[in-house]
């Protein structure tokens, strides 16, 4: 019996040093909140060998669930990287603070028209750091005819085979643009009617996904997907039978950007991390993990063809012109978003 | 013919359940990434899970957790069991009501409760409220296992312990918890198993940098398992299997 | 979004309570002159009022206030009509504004809309039909292991808690590898000849998932009465002419009620409020109440813990209620569970 105790003692003493071990170390760290598989994790190997900090991991799968977690952890991040419209709700929300782009010289690589976005029209508070669209990813063994619109995810000849996307703004988004209005409509009416065209889209959806989404379509498992543009070219990579489409009705257009909580605790080196992202030998090495557009033009160049001549990454200014970015949305026409969606996901 | 109908039945319902766990520790031994198919046999998975960092990064905190959990409520629940069982008739009928509530309550609305608790006081949530929460949950089951030993024993013989000269401390170390130590190793063990394998409430009361094994695995749910976290699991699965028979075995020895 | 902090006062409530703990605690050690047994319980006093009793009170606390902090039943109306909330943040010029449009609620989709209710009694019915179905199961199989000339049943009994020891989590996600398109059953199926089916993602599969996952809860308690039952009762029916089944009607089952009621609690409540068994199984397509709970608090833009805080209370005000009305049929709760 003593023996036993005095085992469990030691045991105990030597387990409940381990975390502490990590809490405690004199090691420099940045604390990272990002999305699932946005970063080529050998970056932070050479982030951590040539500055001695170590990248702090942390994931989360869409801005909403985002935006509560920076809210109710505060110090828990260092580094987020949020969508533009949320960047315009986290400034107005004081939950940014401003970058001392002195430490970022490589800031100068990016493209001219991204430095100065207008979600951040004095460029305090953030730095770019992918770029892409909303489209629809689909197999053409599996769908024999061009696909050029929304209207797709309503046929229902792909009964089951369509795989939904668990985002509130971009799925609204897009039945909001199948009815020709904006995806960043304040009028009930038209929010209603998206949310009837979704209600009667839910028997076709095989699933409402974010992450799961690629390796699905990717092994084949369903015929139409909603999905972002690095994602479907991950999955096309893996499956040549998989095409990419940003339909004609109009889509959303976005860019990731790094910004600093306002209470975040280790603030240059989430600056240095930034930096470091901005290089061009990594932005390039990201850029060809993820398969995202850069907002940096130095590592477009290193890229060179195979960055310029991919339509997917690097879309024509028809596609473009035909995108629309998000906007923040006032709380009282939010409400309608959320409630909307809630019914959706509610529909059975 | 009834004979084999009911072996039949329970045969199945065992499959049922182990299926998935036969699946798993398959998975864990296939060469390949896929979970669907087959690509040799091979033992890479479980080399490559110790060199993983989150998976053994949530092992120590789900260890340490489940451990210190299971000291802390078992010293707390034992005490309380103690009091409690020597309270007068309506003091303890609203103390064991008390003590009812965590283990009633939903899983969600404990951890969505602890959850505004941290929030609220500006606790930083992490390693120590998770430890915090899991306590909380725990001890009521140590109280119920120590409990029925209580009962069982001499009402007054803490009493005449300390007539006789003994101090508290030394009665109840000398007099009550010899008695009743089946049921503390009991409520022990179950406090460890219950914080080892919980989710939700460690979900809404840690930070996503301090992860346990459960909180990790939802997290990578929508990314697909990876294989490493088969292996771990398998390898857990025996040493608890194994466990249990030494116990098993030990404690037959003991009654022999 | 409401600043969580705490009130001056709610430090000063804080030391008061403490310190008047202790006083309490010291006047009971001199009125009792010594350290009576009951001080023991000092400890989970104290921890049992600060993890337990105060975080409820929050959570009441929250539901009936409005991110502002005044007292308000709005929370408690969204739960009725999930389009209040939006009605009240629009407020009645907007909507005057609206009428003068001739746009009626409807139009806009702000009529009385039951959505909370609605996945309320959805989950009741999920819980409801799986509590069944692990009884229907679940009693068989312990009656069957509990008979005294099956010398396997302690054994088998063990095998029912084995798998209890794997996590959860994963347990689910190897179920739900089993039923993916291209999983294991489908292949079975597809061999025998009927076919790939759609096994994933609908309310079938997380019904599997949460039979899967609480079986053994309810195996366990029915065994352990079965087992302790006197088997010389059932014997002695028999000598007196009764045949299996009337013994089993009016000896056995009776007496196995407490078993069945512990096992009934044990399941349906975990059956009523998970949310990770429908987020996995379900595809994201199927929403029971604990998601819509975990929803209000961590996946959205908007602020709506207080309304989450509402649903929290309602779930555990009707998970008390039906724990009191199971206690009427079990008062000594000899069922005992997993102890």
């Amino acid at each position: 019996m003593k023996k036993l105790v005095s085992l469990l003692a030691v045991l105990v003493l030597g387990l409940s040093m381990l975390p502490m071990q990590n809490a405690f170390a004199a090691q420099e760290v940045v604390n990272l909140y990002n999305w699932y598989d946005y970063m080529d994790e050998t970056v932070f190997d050479l982030f951590e060998q040539e500055t001695g900090i170590h990248v702090n991991k942390m994931y989360f799968t869409n801005n909403e669930d985002m935006m509560v977690q920076v809210r109710v952890s505060p110090g828990a991040y260092d580094l987020v990287i949020p969508s533009d419209y949320c960047v315009e709700r986290m400034i107005a929300e004081g939950m940014i603070q401003e970058i001392n782009f002195d430490n970022i010289p490589n800031f100068a690589n990016v493209i001219p028209a991204l430095q100065t976005p207008d979600y951040d029209p004095d460029h305090k508070y953030c730095v770019p750091f992918m770029w892409g669209t909303l489209g629809i990813l689909y197999d053409t063994t599996k769908v024999e005819e061009e696909v050029d619109s929304w209207s797709i995810l309503w046929d229902e000849k792909y009964a089951d085979e369509i795989i939904m996307l668990d985002s509130i703004r971009d799925t609204m988004g897009l039945a909001l643009k199948l009815l020709g209005y904006s995806m960043n409509s304040l009028d009930p009416q038209e929010l209603k009617a998206a949310m009837d065209q979704l209600i009667a889209q839910k028997p076709l959806a095989k699933a409402y996904y974010v992450d799961e989404t690629k390796d699905k379509m990717a092994a084949g498992d369903a015929a139409i997907a909603v999905m972002w543009s690095g994602d479907a070219l991950y999955a096309m990579e893996l499956n040549e039978n998989l095409k990419y489409v940003v339909p004609m009705e109009g889509s959303n257009i976005w860019i990731d950007t790094m910004v600093i909580p306002a209470t975040a605790k280790n603030k240059e080196n989430a600056e240095k991390l930034i930096d470091f992202l901005c290089r061009p030998d990594i932005a390039k090495m990201n850029c060809e993990y993820i398969w995202y557009s850069s907002p940096n033009a130095a590592a477009i160049e290193l890229m060179g063809e195979d960055y310029t001549e991919n339509a997917t990454i690097n879309p024509s200014q028809e596609v473009i012109d035909r995108c629309e970015f998000f906007h923040d949305i006032p709380d009282y026409i939010m409400t309608f978003y959320t409630n909307f969606w809630q019914q959706v996901k509610n529909a059975r | 013919m009834m004979k084999f109908i009911k072996r039949f039945y329970l045969g199945l319902i065992l499959a049922f359940l182990y299926i998935p766990i036969v699946v798993l520790i398959v998975q864990s031994f296939n060469a390949g990434k896929s979970r669907a198919k087959w690509e040799g046999f091979s033992f890479r998975w479980y080399g490559e899970l110790f060199h993983d960092p989150n998976i053994m990064n949530a092992l120590v905190i789900t260890l340490a957790i489940a451990l210190l959990a299971a000291i802390f409520s078992t010293i707390i629940g034992t005490l309380a069991a103690i009091g409690i069982h020597a309270m007068k008739k309506r003091p303890q009928h609203l103390m064991l009501t008390l003590n009812n509530i965590p283990m009633t309550m939903p899983d969600i609305v404990t951890g969505i409760s602890l959850m505004l608790l941290f929030i609220f006081t500006q606790v930083e949530r992490g390693f120590v409220t998770m430890l915090l929460a899991h306590i909380t949950f725990d001890v009521p089951y140590v109280i119920l296992s120590v409990m029925p030993k209580l009962k069982q024993m001499n009402k007054h013989s803490y009493e005449a312990a300390l007539d006789l000269g003994a101090t508290p401390v030394y009665a109840l170390t000398h007099v009550i918890l010899p008695e009743v130590m089946p049921g503390v190793i009991t409520g022990a063990m179950l406090a460890f198993t219950l914080s080892l394998d919980d989710f939700t409430i460690s979900y809404f009361t840690t930070n996503p940098l301090v992860q346990n094994l459960s909180t990790l695995i939802y997290s990578q749910a929508r990314k697909g398992i990876k294989p490493t976290m088969n292996a771990l699991s398998a390898l857990m699965f025996v040493a608890l299997l194994a466990l249990l028979l030494v116990v098993n075995k030990r404690s037959a020895k003991e009654e022999a | 979004m409401t600043n969580f902090k705490v009130p001056v006062w709610g430090y000063w409530l804080m030391g008061i309570g403490l310190a008047a703990f202790i006083g309490l605690l010291i006047a009971y050690i001199r009125k009792n002159r010594g350290f009576r047994r009951p001080i023991f319980a000092s400890p989970y006093v104290l921890w049992i009022i600060v993890f337990t009793v105060i975080p409820c009170l929050l959570v009441a606390y929250f539901s009936f206030t409005d991110p502002q902090g005044n007292f308000t039943l709005d929370n408690f109306k969204t739960f009725w009509d999930s389009n209040y909330a939006t009605r009240q943040s629009l407020g009645p010029d907007a909507l005057k504004m609206y009428e003068d449009m001739g746009l009626s609620l409807e139009d806009l989709g702000l009529g009385r809309s039951s959505i909370n209710i609605n996945t309320l009694v959805f989950s009741l019915w999920m819980a409801f039909l799986c509590t069944a179905i692990c009884l229907l199961l679940g009693y068989p199989a312990a009656h069957i292991m509990a008979d005294r000339e099956f010398r396997l049943g302690p054994t088998l009994v063990i095998l029912f808690v084995v798998p209890m020891w794997m996590n959860f989590l994963l347990r689910t996600i190897a179920l739900m590898s089993l039923m993916e398109d291209s999983g294991l059953i489908n292949s079975i199926l597809e061999w025998v000849g009927i076919g790939r089916q759609k096994l994933l993602n609908n309310t079938a599969a997380v019904q599997v998932g949460m039979i899967y996952n609480f079986l053994p809860f309810m195996v366990f308690p029915i065994y352990n009465v079965l087992n302790k039952m006197d088997y010389k009762l059932s014997e002695a029916a028999m000598d007196l002419g009764c045949d299996k089944w009337h013994v089993f009607y009016k000896v056995t089952l009776p007496l196995s009620v407490p078993g069945v009621v512990s096992g009934i609690t044990m399941v349906f409540m975990p059956a009523v409020t998970t949310f990770y068994i429908s987020r996995l199984l379900g595809g994201g397509k199927i929403q029971l109440f604990g998601d819509l709970i975990e929803s209000k608090f961590l996946s959205t833009s908007l602020n709506e813990w207080n309304v989450g805080s509402a649903l929290s209370l309602i779930m555990m005000i009707l998970i008390l209620l039906s724990l009191g009305l199971l206690n009427k049929v079990d008062p000594e709760g000899e069922g005992g569970g997993m102890v």
